[in-house]
């Protein structure tokens, strides 16, 4: 007889299911003002309380405290918060041009837009950023990526800068320091490393910033980027978006259960924090710290975002079937925007007059984008860049049996 | 005694199967991204972690290496895991698990240790998914010794074929053309699909039975010419061979490899013209293997050179997707050129 009950496997189980509220005690927040903001030439085994706690500057009213709250210009705020605007804006925008069937898919970021875009407010021009397709708001928050182009990419119409080849939302502007998104999973996170060491090898002043999912970072190539980024202190950022949700299974299953994301970092000897996605002035000076370590060959930081995917995951989704209907109402910290604008009209930098001018403002702007984007075809009114084309980039120069390939096709 | 059938998606079928032998036999598992409490992206598990508890149905995190090293392990302790990728697209990062692990682990432990794993994976277009959700990766599996590779045209076969992956005692790749899903899609993308419910192979018997591997079937009869193709192609072919007039004999392969080598010699033999079809990109895909094949048993009965349809070789893309896609007008060609010469 065996001293031993049997072994049991155990799957872990979100406490929140369709008719059942979701307990975000799981979520360890900590008070806003109240996590230490160390020097950037801080040791990586020195912020394993940061891994666990969560930095956050923008209290309930709406009030900037603590050691991360730098005095950051009013002007960069209305800024960012027209971006986010912007970003939902379009996002919205996008859904239902998906639903009339101008494009095949889309995918929005309702919830999370500040965290990219307070980070690409706290970039420089010329550092690269290595996204996911979560990340709209790196772009709509410049303003040198024209929206009608971008739209043009999601309507895959004649004008797509992506020569109808990508999913809608599959972005590449070098330009703007956006690398080409995959659609597999992880495998962008390791490459802005090896962009990193390259920057670090010819003596560059550019960093990278590596972005990928909480449910993404089971990949192989998660924990390869940590390592490379780790031994050759590499100057990246890399930026893990906990938003709680990988289609439809929650983030204990991604391995986020009892523990964090940013202690993975900790854990391969990289300095690493654990901030609060959805508040815009926490995610600047967040970024601004990693940025710096970056730049002053301090080697790479982790960064957690702790968000919630507020909306399906894209548009071949229906999040009712796996999760309470209205578990972003229920969510701790709240929306980006709205907190954002409290504290801007706290401050005196905003007012309700002014966010329903920049409301309108901002949405006839991307209607007309869109109305411009449109004109130049849709997926659907036969707009579309030519058969020809698909043969193209295959290699630099076409070899013969591509050739061959397009004249059977006749095109 | 005849069995009692039901009309199924392919979806529900493949669900059925899983259901079955989750229910007779308790070393099978089931699991993969989503398909947990969800029921998989495309629904084919939805209903079975119900069923059959979280220990034998649960999600799993997005590692494809990991799930598939996992299975691996659970196959060399007794069990034989159900496994999905997502889209096939994905299986690149299990590679190695598959290619230097679950296929050679027989071979190289003299039989010692082995991987009963069935690791099922929607392939195909159609979908305007792009290069990441319409890949055909098969030839990547039948270059791999120890591997069996399989992919159904229809409910009934997707069944019986999944059944018989699930109890064979080697790695099985299990490839569910995501077009073939509701209807057979026959390549007219322009008209509305057809559901399953109006076709005979929709009717699947509700209890256990098999599709035997390395079975082809002759999916149409007929004398003028043979065409070897697997997958939504067989429903293409059909379509060509309807629309040219051209009396095509269509050998739907089901088992990719190992193969059925009789059915389609023997057909070969009788019509002496041939041609190969299939989705993928054409250079070294699995058509080079099956034309290699008919040259060498079939040589002297040809009486016209062997035509391929494949996939141009490019990336699959997505606003070009039906310039892409070898429909039945391509298919159709080759067939006038097959029986031209
Ligand atoms: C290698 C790979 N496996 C699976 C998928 C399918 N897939 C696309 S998105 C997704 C969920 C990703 O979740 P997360 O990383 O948390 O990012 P989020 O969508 O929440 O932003 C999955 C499983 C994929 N695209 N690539
Ligand atoms: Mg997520």
């Amino acid at each position: 007889m065996t001293q031993y009950e049997p072994l049991r496997l155990y799957v872990p189980e979100p406490t929140g299911r369709p008719g059942r509220h979701t307990d975000f005690s799981y979520l360890h927040l900590s008070p806003a003002g109240e996590v230490r903001r160390p020097p950037v030439d801080t040791q990586p085994a020195d912020t394993n309380d940061l891994a666990y706690e969560l930095v956050r500057v923008l209290d309930d009213t709406g009030r900037a405290v603590g050691p991360w709250a730098a005095a950051t210009d009013p002007q960069l705020l209305r800024r960012g918060l027209r971006a986010m605007m912007k970003t939902r804006i379009f996002d919205a925008r996008m859904l239902i041009a998906q639903r009339q069937k101008k494009m095949s898919f889309y995918m929005q970021c309702l919830g999370e837009e500040a965290i990219a875009v307070a980070h690409a407010l706290a970039l420089d021009s010329g550092d690269m950023c290595f996204p996911t397709y979560r990340q709209q708001g790196l772009l709509l928050a410049r303003e040198d990526v024209d929206m009608v182009e971008m739209i043009c990419q999601l309507l895959s119409n004649e004008r797509d800068p992506m020569k109808g080849r990508q999913l809608p939302v599959m972005y590449s502007y070098k330009r703007a320091g956006f690398f080409s998104i995959s659609g597999n999973l992880a495998t962008q996170f390791i490459q802005a490393v090896g962009w990193a060491m390259a920057a670090a090898i010819k003596g560059d002043t550019r960093i990278a910033s590596a972005w990928i999912g909480d449910g993404a970072t089971a990949e192989a190539d998660f924990h390869t980027a940590l390592t490379f980024a780790h031994v050759y202190r590499a100057p990246v950022i890399l930026n893990v978006v906990n938003n709680q949700w990988a289609i439809s299974t929650f983030q204990a299953i991604a391995g986020g259960e009892g523990t964090t994301f940013a202690a993975r970092g900790v854990g391969c000897g990289i300095a690493s924090l654990r901030v609060d996605g959805n508040d815009f002035l926490a995610v600047h000076a967040a970024t601004r710290w990693a940025a710096e370590r970056a730049r002053r060959n301090l080697g790479p930081t982790l960064i957690e975002w702790v968000t919630y995917r507020a909306g399906p995951h894209s548009t071949s989704d229906d999040p009712s079937k796996y999760r309470p209907a209205d578990d972003w109402a229920h969510f701790p910290l709240g929306d980006p925007i709205a907190r954002l604008k409290t504290h801007l009209i706290a401050i005196g930098a905003w007012s309700e007059q002014e966010h329903e001018a920049a409301q309108k403002e901002l949405e006839a702007q991307v209607a007309a984008a869109q109305k411009q984007a449109e004109s130049y075809g849709t997926l659907t009114d036969g707009h579309m860049r030519s058969a020809a084309e698909m043969f193209e980039d295959v290699y630099k120069d076409m070899p013969e049996h591509l050739r061959r390939q397009r004249q059977q096709l006749g095109v | 005694m005849t069995p009692k059938t039901t009309p199924m998606t392919m979806i529900q079928a493949l669900r059925s199967a899983m259901d079955v032998m989750l229910a007779r036999d308790p070393n099978v598992v089931v699991y993969g991204q989503d398909v947990g409490f969800f029921g998989g992206v495309f629904r084919c598990t939805e209903g079975l972690q119900a069923k059959y508890g979280k220990s034998r149905v649960f999600d799993a995190p997005i590692s494809e290496g990991g799930i598939v090293g996992t299975a691996v392990g659970m196959g060399a302790y007794g069990l034989r895991p159900v496994v999905e990728i997502q889209f096939a697209d994905y299986f690149y990062p299990a590679s190695d698990q598959i290619v230097s692990e679950a296929a050679r682990l027989r071979y190289r432990s003299a039989g010692d240790f082995t991987a009963p794993i069935t690791i099922r994976m929607p392939c195909g277009g159609g979908i305007y998914g792009g290069q990441t959700h319409s890949q055909s990766p098969e030839a990547l599996f039948t270059h791999v010794c120890g591997l069996r590779t399989v992919m159904p045209s229809n409910p009934y076969d997707a069944k019986g074929l999944l059944i018989a992956a699930i109890e064979c005692d080697d790695p099985v790749i299990f490839l569910e053309p995501k077009r073939l899903y509701n209807g057979p899609f026959d390549g007219h993308h322009d008209k509305p699909v057809v559901p399953w419910s109006k076709h005979p192979l929709g009717e699947v018997p509700e209890g256990h039975y098999t599709v035997p591997l390395e079975s082809a079937s002759v999916f149409r009869p007929g004398s003028e010419l043979t065409v070897i193709t697997y997958g939504t192609m067989v429903f293409v072919s059909e379509a060509a061979a309807i629309e040219t007039g051209i009396d095509a004999e269509i050998i739907d392969l089901r088992s990719i490899w190992p193969l059925d080598l009789d059915t389609l010699v023997n057909s070969v033999k009788k019509t002496g013209r041939c041609v190969v079809v299939h989705e993928a990109t054409r250079t070294s895909g699995f058509g080079a293997e099956l034309t290699a094949l008919v040259q060498e048993h079939c040589f002297y009965h040809l009486e016209a050179p062997i035509e391929r349809v494949a996939g141009w070789d490019t990336p699959y893309p997505h606003a070009q997707e039906w310039a892409y896609f070898p429909g039945p007008a391509r298919v159709g060609a080759a067939f006038k050129r097959a029986m031209e010469k």
